[in-house]
């Protein structure tokens, strides 16, 4: 019985080694997916994944992939972990990874010195390290469309621009204790003294975010005159109904773009009422894209999505925007490179070439989806805008126009960081731009 | 000096400035005790039934909430889901006896910790793999659970309270009532006690330990499904709130792993102490304190009571 187990196990894997070698000899842009679909983020990780998934399945499914080659998605699950994080990054590098998008700052900060080592390009979509905006210092690292410090910018820009003016108010940042959470902090203390306002924090410790009640009962005393949050998971939707418990006035609180999705505020329904997120995509299905994901991908099946209602919410659009940047950086790779089967080097001449004009938007079905995007060496966050939205207590409404970051505040402050990062790293790589 | 003066005066000048805001600080540290009082007592049934500190009891509180939401999301009524939802914890209990616990009777106790570690990660994938990642909605109002607030005025200002938390604390109380009732006054109260001190002389006088393991575990689920209700209506219902039931942990230190009472005690000081000092003091060191208020508390009712309030000092002959 042991003998046949033996034989059987090793018949099995000489099966399954000759497919993955099949595999890895075919041609085709394999791109990692770092995801979490467990754990306690798993409701903010799920539809990301699937929005990015299914994406460049639908790019396989009308175009036969891009460029010619199908593009292959591998997702790693990492839990939100940075361990398992780099757990998958290493177990997926040696495949020809064009790409990686870790999906959590803490993940991306693990990554950051190894993707020049490894020459596999990092993109931190809207998240990650701030100064990695700085293409000359972190020519190997990405964050389009802004950072969370550009970000930042345009939500104070658009206090400024309510209730005459931010000078002398005060503004309450409650924050997941996190690398996530921390990151925006350096940037608000600066500009408060810019701008003219006061900052009081409440940070939020992971295994107390669905336990908020004193934070909350802090705010009530500190009495800000507008709240900030960068929270995830299930923080977004504790803090929102805990700020309604203490009547805190909704349409003052402000979420970053990951405070901001269906599942956030769902739990909360109308108590959540006038409550704000900045976003950097839209929301819907109302674009040419997202009905050939729908025609190609969902209604097929071939879709991990549980409810395809779900499609075009604003997590599942976030990963799908995600695939659009990737897609677009290997589109852009082959025409530089003058291949189609390109390298993690090529990638990153592609991201950093990336040019996501009004114009293109619409060649891809996404007019009017974000704001348009143009890479540079210098500048890798893109100095794409923000805009916010509203919750009407049922769905997310889009209330504001394109929001620009305050570039000429944050640029020195992001260029004196990366300085920063780098002054302890002697053998640190670096790129001139002309 | 200004440091003496935040620490020992400036808190309760403030305390008196503002009598309402401390009210309310004195009614959420009053609500968040009776919810940790809640969790500690389903850690406090298993431990006194098998001396195990059941690490599970914390996904048995999601598995509980999600299974309610889940079947009333298959269309099924709101109390006829709660039923359901009893079943399948009385379901889980009567699985964990047959398949864990009836295995490694008299085996040490570290055993049985780490078979309920084992547990716990089998119910994260099992419920992750029903019910899926994403974050439900309690059906707090399908439950006919008050929503909305009351605002009572006190001395020019105002104390907003809740009406999901008053709820919660009579549940808490009704339940806490119940279950301290049933294990002192029935005669299955009295074998659970006698199977507590020792297994081999509980099974000796014809005590069944599969029976009684059984029941304790079913209680469990009932403080659990309780328990995942009332903090699921506060935020939602998440694989993040078994992060919340560690909070148990404290809470025993401080009443003992044995005593009911002392459950309660120990959760009403824990949710008393760490609202006052997050509030009045916590800003003299940054904030968030909280998250650590709790298990420094423990910490030194560790060094100075190590049996905790209520329970039972353990003298063992050399």
């Amino acid at each position: 019985m042991f003998k046949k187990l033996i034989l059987g196990a090793t018949a099995m894997a000489m099966v399954g080694g000759m497919q993955i070698q099949t595999a890895s000899a075919e041609e085709v842009l394999y791109v990692p997916s770092l995801s979490y679909r467990t754990g306690a983020y798993a409701g903010g990780g799920t539809p990301i994944a699937n929005g990015f998934a299914d994406y460049m399945n639908m790019l396989n499914a009308r175009d036969g992939g891009i460029g010619g080659l199908k593009v292959v998605v591998e997702e790693c699950e990492t839990g939100y972990t940075a361990q398992k994080g780099v757990e998958c990054y290493e177990a997926t590098k040696g495949k020809g990874a064009l790409v990686y998008n870790p999906y959590s700052t803490g993940i991306t900060l693990q990554l950051i010195p190894k993707a020049p080592v490894d020459k596999i390009p990092v993109l931190s979509m809207g998240y990650g390290l701030s100064a990695a905006a700085v293409g000359e210092t972190f020519p190997w690292t990405f964050n389009y469309p802004a950072t969370y410090w550009s970000q930042m910018s345009s939500i104070l820009k658009f206090i400024d621009s309510q209730d005459g003016g931010i000078k002398g108010k005060k503004i309450g940042y409650i924050y997941l204790v996190s690398g996530y959470g921390k990151e925006p902090i350096p940037l608000l203390e600066n500009l408060a003294k810019t701008m003219g306002f006061e900052v009081v924090q409440f940070p939020v410790a992971g295994k107390e975010m669905q336990n908020q009640s004193s934070q909350w009962l802090n705010v009530r005393k500190e009495k800000p005159d507008w709240m900030i949050m960068w929270g995830w998971g299930a923080m977004n939707a504790t803090a929102v109904k805990e700020a309604a418990k203490i009547r805190f006035p909704m349409d003052h609180f402000i979420g970053n773009w990951w405070a901001g999705a269906n599942a956030d505020l769902d739990p909360v329904g109308k108590a959540g009422t006038g409550y704000r997120s900045a976003n950097m995509a839209a929301a819907g299905t109302d674009f040419p894209a997202l009905q050939d994901v729908i025609k190609h991908v969902v209604s097929k099946g071939k879709s991990q999505i549980e409810d395809p209602t779900k499609v075009g919410d604003v997590l599942y659009n976030r990963g799908l925007f995600n695939a659009v940047l990737v897609a677009e950086g290997i589109a852009t790779a082959q025409k530089i490179a003058g291949k189609a089967n390109i390298s993690g080097s090529d990638m990153r001449d592609g991201l950093e070439a990336l040019d996501l004009s009004a114009a293109r938007l619409k060649e891809l079905g996404l007019e009017g989806f974000t704001a348009p995007i143009k890479g540079s060496c210098k500048d890798h966050a893109g100095g794409g805008s923000i805009f916010l939205q509203q919750w009407d207590g049922e769905n997310w409404k889009r209330t504001s126009d394109l929001i620009a970051p305050q570039t000429d505040l944050v640029r020195p402050l992001l260029e004196a960081a990366a300085a920063k990062y780098v002054s302890d790293k002697p053998e640190w790589k670096t790129q001139t731009c002309k | 000096m200004d440091l003496l003066y935040n620490i020992f005066v400036d808190p309760f000048v403030q305390m008196a400035g503002t009598p309402d805001f401390f009210l309310q600080v004195l009614w959420e540290g009053f609500v968040t005790g009776t919810l940790y009082s809640l969790i500690a007592l389903g850690f406090v049934l298993i431990f006194k039934a098998s001396g195990v500190f059941n690490f599970a009891q914390g996904i048995m509180v999601v598995f509980a909430a999600l299974s309610l939401v889940g079947f009333h999301a298959l269309g099924v009524p709101a109390y006829l889901a709660l039923f359901l939802a009893l079943a399948v914890m009385a379901a889980l209990a009567w699985t964990v006896e047959r398949v864990i616990l009836r295995k490694l009777v008299n085996q040490p106790e570290i055993i049985l910790f780490m078979a309920t570690i084992g547990l716990s990660y089998f119910l994260i994938g099992l419920g992750e793999f029903i019910f899926g990642g994403e974050p439900k909605s309690m059906i707090t109002e399908e439950l006919g659970l008050p929503t909305g607030s009351t605002v009572i005025d006190v001395a020019g200002g105002i104390v907003i309270l809740q009406h999901i938390d008053i709820a919660a604390a009579l549940i808490a109380a009704i339940l806490v009532l119940g279950l301290a009732i049933f294990f002192s006054k029935t005669r299955i109260g009295r074998a659970l006690r006698a199977v507590a001190d020792d297994h081999q002389a509980a099974l000796s006088v014809g005590i069944s330990l599969n029976q009684i393991w059984a029941i304790v575990w079913f209680a469990a689920g009932i403080v659990a499904l309780a328990t995942g209700i009332m903090w699921g209506a506060r935020s939602d219902v998440s694989f993040a709130l078994q992060i919340v039931a560690l909070k148990a942990l404290p809470v025993l230190i401080l009443g003992g792993f044995t005593s009911v009472p002392g459950a309660i005690i120990g959760g009403l000081i824990i949710g008393f102490g760490e609202k006052l000092f997050e509030v009045y003091w916590g800003s003299l060191l940054g904030g968030g304190v909280e998250g650590w208020f709790a298990y420094v508390l423990a910490l030194i009712f560790l060094l100075f009571r190590p049996q905790g309030l209520f329970g039972e000092k353990i003298i063992e002959r050399v």
